[in-house]
């Protein structure tokens, strides 16, 4: 399938998720331990995505700039930034690190 | 919907507009790493504007990135959005709309931050306003800035340079910090985090990322049995 078949794909998976909720009856899906299933879910995805991104290259490990992105997003989000200002702490840090010489 | 004096008093459509314009903004991230990720400014903008919730969005363009293919993408961005199906029920508890055409409206801007803003107030026609207020008006600015990152992304070159790879890293950082609550939900990212790095080497790209959420779903059986034992919560 082509790159437009899968965004397409995923776009009507994402709307029918959505829809579903309005849908079903609210006794089948308002349980706290589906609540607390889909919370955990989404941390551990979110969890992994952010190393995913931060040390992998297809299936190398390769620890460059990202990583010193990696740092100073935590120290905005510890800081207690808003979101706009840890992303592009995150560009910076990378970008300059690259410019310092790192890979 | 008209702007009648009672929208422009109503506190929850000021806080929904608030949360608006302060999401909406950083569509202009996701636009630049989805075309430094390979995507056309065209198949940027259907995310923003088919898919539209940022976590998947971000997930999507993160496993190609990352060398994962269509299949992979599409699994993650999916299992993340599992969690707006949850929010839809809430809010259909809370709202109650009446005819499909509201409904399929509902469904599209069922997002964290409506949902915020709905479940935070405390009558129906406020949290109805909320809701409405922080879900179009985040689905207008998220897509508008978008494009804006999209043709910034695709006009400045190597990405890298610029480090926004490095942005992609933070932004998910960002996604994943307000929900870090708690003894559990940091052990499940790190076992999860770790998971990861270990299976990236053994598995094609974009299956590790679904091992991780098998992996989650896992230590959420392990956590409920604990909790069922009468031990810490």
């Amino acid at each position: 399938m082509t790159l437009w078949g899968w965004i397409l794909l995923a776009c009507v998976i994402a709307f029918t998720t959505k829809l579903l909720g309005w849908l079903v009856p609210a006794e089948r899906l308002q349980r706290p331990w589906l609540l607390q299933a889909a919370g955990t879910l989404t941390v551990g995805l979110l969890a992994s995505l952010t190393i995913l991104n931060a040390v992998a290259d297809g299936q190398l490990l390769r620890p460059d700039a990202r990583l010193v992105a990696l740092a100073a997003a935590a120290l905005a989000l510890v800081l207690r930034a808003p979101f706009i200002v840890v992303v592009v702490a995150g560009a910076a840090a990378a970008a300059l690190a690259r410019l310092a010489g790192m890979p | 919907m008209p702007l009648s004096p009672v929208l422009r008093t109503s506190p929850a459509v000021r806080a929904g507009l608030t949360l608006a314009a302060a999401t909406g903004v950083y569509g202009v991230s996701f636009g630049a790493l989805a075309t430094a990720a390979g995507l056309s400014v065209l198949q940027t903008q259907a995310l923003s504007l088919l898919m539209f919730t940022g976590g998947s969005q971000f997930a999507f363009i993160g496993v190609l990135a990352g060398g994962g293919g269509g299949a992979a993408a599409t699994a993650a961005a999916s299992l993340l959005g599992v969690r707006n199906a949850l929010y839809a029920v809430q809010l259909n508890a809370l709202l109650a709309p009446r005819g499909w055409a509201r409904r399929l409206a509902s469904a599209q801007v069922t997002i964290d931050e409506s949902t915020a803003i709905a479940t935070a107030q405390g009558d129906r026609e406020e949290q109805r306003r909320g809701f409405w207020a922080a879900g179009l008006g985040i689905f207008v600015l998220w897509n508008l800035f978008t494009l804006v990152g999209s043709l910034l992304g695709s006009a400045i070159g190597d990405p890298r340079v610029w480090g926004l790879d490095g942005a992609a890293v933070a932004a998910f950082l960002g996604l994943l910090w307000p929900r870090l609550k708690g003894r559990d939900p940091v052990a499940v990212a790190v076992v999860c985090a770790v998971v990861t790095v270990v299976a990236v080497p053994w598995l094609p790209p974009g299956i590790p990322i679904l091992a991780a959420a098998a992996v989650a779903v896992l230590l959420h059986l392990l956590l409920r049995t604990r909790d069922a034992r009468g031990g810490r919560r």
